[in-house]
């Protein structure tokens, strides 16, 4: 590629939170008919980024130029009006109505008011049959599959403008995991529409978790970590593991007072053991034993299968396949309350909207898995329950250490506290956490992390899931690598086991 | 099952199954509506045949006896579709015919001057509902119950007492009779008819109904997708307040009279016809037409209980009752089958 | 701590605002009533504003106190007027066949019957929400439709009249110098107050409430839950109906208890518990219901034609409602709404927001 000038350059660009500064001057280009992939793990500013971009969230510092000209959005709308459409993995379109008027709801034909029923379809049809597609725009958006709406999603989004008949209206199409929830055969058809889109000359960015696809159809990518710009290269110049290192490999350690520990060795007896377990969609049916005291680490990108693989052993999804068994009993896994009686405990990565209930006290969160085992009818007695809570905010050092605090109100670190408190109340002989270690700061990922070590070493296993290679390399005696959906290994540590080893198998799919 | 698996699973999966798309059809919940009605009809044609049922006139009646109903429905529709409610209908209803019969006979209006005017405070009223719902982002629910209480108290303070009609002008308009060959209609009926033809074109052929189905289907999508969705909101809740009030004087001009306490609980009805009309009451889905095949239901129900003498008027309220619960089961069987 | 802080903390109690509305409500009245406050002794019976405001709210409270729990675990239940008319007609009818009117047994029996029915019907209530999946609003809109319906049907659609002593105690007599019914109410509240902050369904309630996907991951039991708080609302409806039946000694299938669950949505809704689900207050939705009873009492005693009731009510609900907006309260006081609520936590939830909150803005 000659290097022609790029139809969108973002320089220097800053975002700050309060508290949080997202991006770090980060620099970005996209040059006209490419495919660009936008790489990086959760929190690297990935989100943020599109968003600043697109006039979601404003700009604290640096440039945006488009197609030569200095621009600074203030909504979605007035982006897309410029000629930079997004389609989201969640397809932001109205299922009700039919996929003709979804294209062009908004922008119908009209005369003196009145809409051209015909002419609209006539368009329609046209528009998504020189994109190659097979869709009877009459049908309800409903009636197809979440794939095709997300390929309407796009028609409709490059539709855009006034030469809605030529489909050239847009410049950028940003498509933000749009693969997520599809199939083979869906993946390959949108491959094939962002193709033909790319021939006409519209510069894609495509965010993906699934590395396959983007050497699969990708040009060019960018990637970052925790805010800043780690590297742009032609997708031909970097190979998986190079890439899987710029994403992850060399997070930098700062939990000094945890590199000498030593993995005790004591681990017992089985206590958990699963078999064939799977689910359509979430991840593909695996066998997996954990043993007493064992912490069992998850690596693996995001969207690999490794929330999914926790949620099937705590009973949140229902498996289509395999059976669990906990201590020698079969668990029936329809709930989770099955899972829970059986000694399961789970902290969800989503802390806010699956953990935690915003409006209640401290001390409340902190109680509720154990009063809803116990049921309704038995309180837990006043006195225990106040020396119970005490106990857990002292020894996890929850701030403010007041139970009558409002948990809506603490810091990630804190609420994250008070989520590994309410489970351990409950002494579960498993505690799965799903990233527990996101979005708080250092010092209480430290104390989480020895947290862990010590439960271990009382004999409580723990199912731990991470992004950093290091932590998760850290604190297991074994290993689970997933890629795309699958459990492709599982390693027992050892001092011969490396960050890098690890690498390789994520990218690769095969532990040698 | 779901239309979304069978489709994948079929070899061709652009087209979903016949029975699946039979099911998944959005006019399905009309078309068992409408002949509910058919079946009902011929049944009380067989049963009371020789009471005069099988008179054309008894067909137009249920026009014009629910000439007002159907209006407030069509209003009522609206504000389904877009997945709201509207609780305020029978008060303002209520309040129509009080407003009306005061400036008629106390005030010495004439009524041609009235009806502009009753059909404006109407409007207003709804668009300040709307306004609060959309601009401060109250349910709709406590905003139009608000609503309720308010036309319901100004009924009050207009009077206490039930005011009757008896100015000429308004008893000519009311005995007009438009006739059709084997039967006749009243100018009540014929508005209704007019205002439903309005709805229709206006939900079918224009933007801002089409900009309703949107925000009913999903309201977030449609301000995604850069449509006013904010003023599509208020101006449902303007279409119902004038609806209501269209009711209330088509009202009027049925029962000659304003009472404070006329068409109380009529949004009840109204939201009633409206969903066994086939529309849900989550929004988005449902058609204008399913809602007169509402009111038609509920209308011949009250005729059928008429003509069977023995049965008392209440049974009307339990059949309603019952059908609600059915169309409501019905709906959630065919919500359900998408989600999944 | 200075006076400031002290004031700050005095209006931040949940309570504040519904019991500063209704001091204010009662204040109105001495001027109009200067002896409005006073409570006179007359054959054995208390009398005076006061007594009464609580002798006519107790219907509403009790209904008020049942809706709370419904709308704590987010839901709303419509059908409870359509209940107390069909605990009262249930109740009368069958006491009006009884040759002696009088007999306990035969009251007591017509109570447990209203009850039962009751019961029934928050059974339903409680299948639709839980089981089925169904709003709420729709749900209990059937039998809001359908109940006044089998209401009239049970009393043939006449005003049934009983004539039956210990029926009146409920609603009409006196015990200890009060009316009885404040003794019902505060029994019901009683109970309620013990049944929701004693055992864990209080917290378990909220939870649900609160936040319906973490407590389920957390394995509470929620259906359970839901279906126990309709029968629970229906069955303070069903006392409710045979209070307002009591008290006129006769039911009235078609007006018995009309409106009343407006009124106690609106009790709910002043009470400071949020119509989204969530933390509820007992004590707050008697306040608002006496509220609402005291604002009718007022408009009456100030001079006030009785017919502006409504008008004021319509009132109240607009100002209470749009002072729980957020938005409302951004717009018009400044920087409160929206500023308020980032602290840290909130700051790390939008660092790492997830692609599928891309739209709130």
């Amino acid at each position: 590629m000659a290097e022609p000038r790029p139809v969108l350059e973002m320089t220097g660009i800053v975002k700050e939170f309060p508290g949080v500064r997202a991006l770090s001057g980060v620099d970005f280009r996209l040059f006209p008919g490419e495919i660009h992939a936008l790489l990086g793990e959760n929190g690297a500013g990935k989100s943020t980024l599109i968003k600043v971009l697109t006039g979601v969230h404003s700009l604290d510092g640096g440039t945006i130029t488009l197609d030569g000209q200095s621009v600074r959005f203030a909504s979605p709308l007035q982006a897309q009006q410029a000629g930079i459409s997004t389609v989201y993995q969640e397809v932001n379109l109205c299922p009700n109505l039919s996929v003709a008027e979804n294209i062009f709801i908004g922008r119908e034909p009209t005369r003196a008011g009145r809409i051209q029923w015909k002419q609209l379809r006539r368009k329609a049809a046209e528009l998504v049959d020189r994109l190659g597609l097979d869709i009877d725009v009459t049908a309800p958006l409903s009636s197809y599959p979440l794939a095709v709406q997300q390929l309407v999603a796009i028609v409709r989004s490059v539709g855009t403008g006034d030469s809605v008949a030529e489909g050239s209206g847009t410049k950028v199409l940003i498509l933000d995991e749009p693969t997520s929830s599809l199939d083979r055969d869906e993946v390959l058809e949108l491959f094939a529409l962002m193709r033909r889109l790319k021939e006409q000359g519209v510069a894609i960015l495509f965010v993906s978790h699934f590395l396959d696809q983007i050497y699969e159809v990708c040009d060019r990518m960018t990637v970052l970590r925790n805010g800043t710009l780690v590297g742009e290269h032609m997708v031909s110049d970097l190979d998986q593991v190079g890439l899987v290192q710029l994403m992850i490999g060399k997070a930098l350690d700062q939990l000094e007072e945890l590199h000498d520990h030593q993995l005790h060795s004591g681990v017992g007896e089985p206590l958990l053991q699963a078999d064939g377990l799977g689910r359509t969609g979430g991840i593909a049916p695996f066998d997996l034993e954990i043993k007493k005291g064992e912490v069992i680490g998850l690596a693996g990108l995001l969207g690999s299968g490794r929330t999914e693989l926790a949620r099937l052993l705590f009973g949140a999804d229902q498996p289509d396949s395999g059976k669990v068994t906990i201590g020698g009993k079969q668990v029936s896994m329809s709930a989770p309350n099955d899972a829970i009686a059986a000694g399961v405990a789970f902290c969800s990565e989503n802390r806010k909207t699956e953990g935690l209930v915003p409006d209640l006290t401290v001390r409340e969160n902190i109680i509720l898995a154990l009063q809803a085992a116990r049921g309704w009818t038995r309180p837990i007695p006043v006195s225990q329950r106040d020396e119970l809570v005490a106990k857990y905010i002292k020894a996890l050092d929850i701030r403010p250490a007041n139970p009558e605090a409002r948990v809506g109100q603490l810091s990630g670190g804190n609420q994250q506290k008070v989520l590994l408190a309410r489970w351990l109340i409950t002494q579960p002989k498993l505690l799965i956490l799903d990233e527990p270690t996101r979005g708080i700061d250092i010092g209480a990922k430290a104390e989480i992390q020895k947290l862990v070590v010590s439960l271990s070493e009382d004999g409580m296993s723990v199912l731990y899931i991470a992004a950093e290679l290091e932590e998760v390399l850290r604190l297991s005696h074994t290993i689970g690598v997933l890629r795309d959906r699958r459990l492709v290994a599982q390693i027992a540590n050892g001092p011969e086991i490396t960050t890098s080893r690890i690498l390789e198998t994520i990218a690769s799919g095969e532990h040698q | 099952m779901s239309a979304t698996t069978q489709s994948r699973t079929a070899p061709d999966r652009r087209t979903t199954s016949k029975t699946a798309r039979l099911l998944g059809d959005r006019r399905l919940p009309v078309l068992v509506t409408a002949a509910l009605f058919l079946v009902m009809y011929i049944a009380g044609l067989s049963r009371y045949q020789n009471y005069g049922f099988a008179e054309p006139q008894v067909f137009m009646n249920l026009f014009i006896d629910n000439s007002y109903l159907l209006v407030a429905a069509v209003g009522a529709t609206f504000v389904i579709l877009s997945g709201g409610i509207d609780l305020s209908v029978g008060s303002v209803i209520g309040f129509t015919t009080m407003f009306t019969a005061w400036l008629v006979e106390r005030q010495g209006m004439p009524i041609l001057l009235v009806i502009p005017l009753a059909l404006a405070v109407g409007a207003v009223g709804g668009f300040l509902m709307g306004y609060v719902i959309q601009n401060f982002e109250i349910q709709p629910f406590i905003v139009t119950l608000a609503g309720l209480f308010l036309f319901r108290g100004l009924c009050l303070v207009i009077s206490k007492e039930s005011i009757s009609i008896t100015d000429s002008s308004v008893s000519s308009m009311a005995q007009a009779q438009v006739s059709l060959g084997a039967g006749f209609l009243s100018v009540g009926a014929i508005v209704a008819l007019v205002v439903l033809a309005a709805a229709f074109y206006v939900l079918h052929y224009t933007r801002f109904g089409r900009r309703v189905y949107a925000i009913g289907g999903n309201e977030q999508s449609a301000m995604l997708m850069g449509l006013p969705q904010g003023g599509t909101k208020i101006a449902v809740y303007t279409v119902s307040g004038f609806c209501s009030a269209l009711a209330g004087l088509l009202f009027t001009l049925y029962i000659q009279s304003g009472d404070p306490l006329h068409a109380t609980g009529m949004e009840l009805d109204a939201i009633a016809a409206v969903v066994i009309g086939g529309t849900l009451l989550t929004g988005g889905s449902g058609y204008v037409l399913g809602t007169v095949f509402g009111v038609l239901v509920l209308g011949l129900i009250k005729s059928i209980i008429q003509f069977e003498g023995t049965l008392s008027s209440w049974w009307t309220k339990i059949a309603t009752g019952v059908l609600l619960c059915a169309f409501i089961l019905i709906q959630r069987a065919m919500t359900a089958r998408k989600k999944t | 701590m200075t006076t400031t802080s002290r004031w700050r903390a005095l209006t931040h109690h949940q309570l504040f605002w519904p019991v500063a509305v209704l001091v204010v409500l009662l204040l109105v009245n001495i001027p109009f009533t200067p002896d409005f406050f006073s409570i006179r002794m007359s054959d054995g019976h208390l009398y005076g504003s006061l007594v009464s405001i609580v002798l006519f709210g107790s219907p509403l409270i009790l209904v008020a106190v049942g809706m709370t729990l419904v709308i704590a675990t987010g839901g709303i239940d419509l059908s409870v007027g359509a209940v107390v008319a069909i605990a009262g007609a249930l109740a009368c009818s069958y006491m009006s066949g009884q040759a002696d009117q009088n007999a306990l047994s035969g009251v007591l029996l017509a109570m447990g019957l209203a009850l039962l029915a009751a019961l029934v019907c928050g059974l339903w209530n409680g299948f639709l929400v839980a089981r089925m999946g169904i709003q709420p609003i729709i749900a209990t809109l059937i039998i809001m439709v359908a109940g006044r319906g089998v209401a009239q049907l049970i009393t043939d659609g006449q005003i049934i009249t009983v004539n039956s002593e210990p029926y009146k105690l409920i609603g009409g007599g006196y015990w200890l110098t009060l009316p009885f019914s404040i003794f019902v109410v505060a029994v019901v509240v009683a109970v309620t107050v013990a049944l929701t902050r004693r055992t864990a369904l209080g917290l378990l309630v909220e939870s649900v409430g609160g936040n319906a996907e973490a407590s389920r991951l957390v394995g509470i039991r929620s259906r359970r839950i839901k279906i126990m708080v309709y029968v629970f609302c229906a069955l303070c409806a069903g006392i409710a109906g045979l209070m307002i039946s009591s008290n006129t000694s006769a039911a009235d299938g078609n007006n018995a208890g009309l409106w009343i669950e407006l009124d106690a949505i609106l009790a709910v809704v002043i009470g400071g518990t949020s119509l989204l689900g969530g933390r509820f207050s007992i004590g707050g939705t008697v306040v608002g219901a006496l509220v609402i009873q005291t604002l009718t009492t007022t408009i009456y005693t100030i001079g006030v034609p009785t017919q502006t009731n409504l008008v004021f009510k319509a009132v109240v609900v607009i100002v209470v409602c749009l002072l729980q907006s957020p938005k409302f309260r951004a717009k018009v006081f400044g920087t409160k709404g929206r500023g308020r609520a980032t602290g840290p936590a909130e700051t790390a939830a939008v660092a790492e927001a997830a692609p599928k909150m891309e739209v709130s803005r």
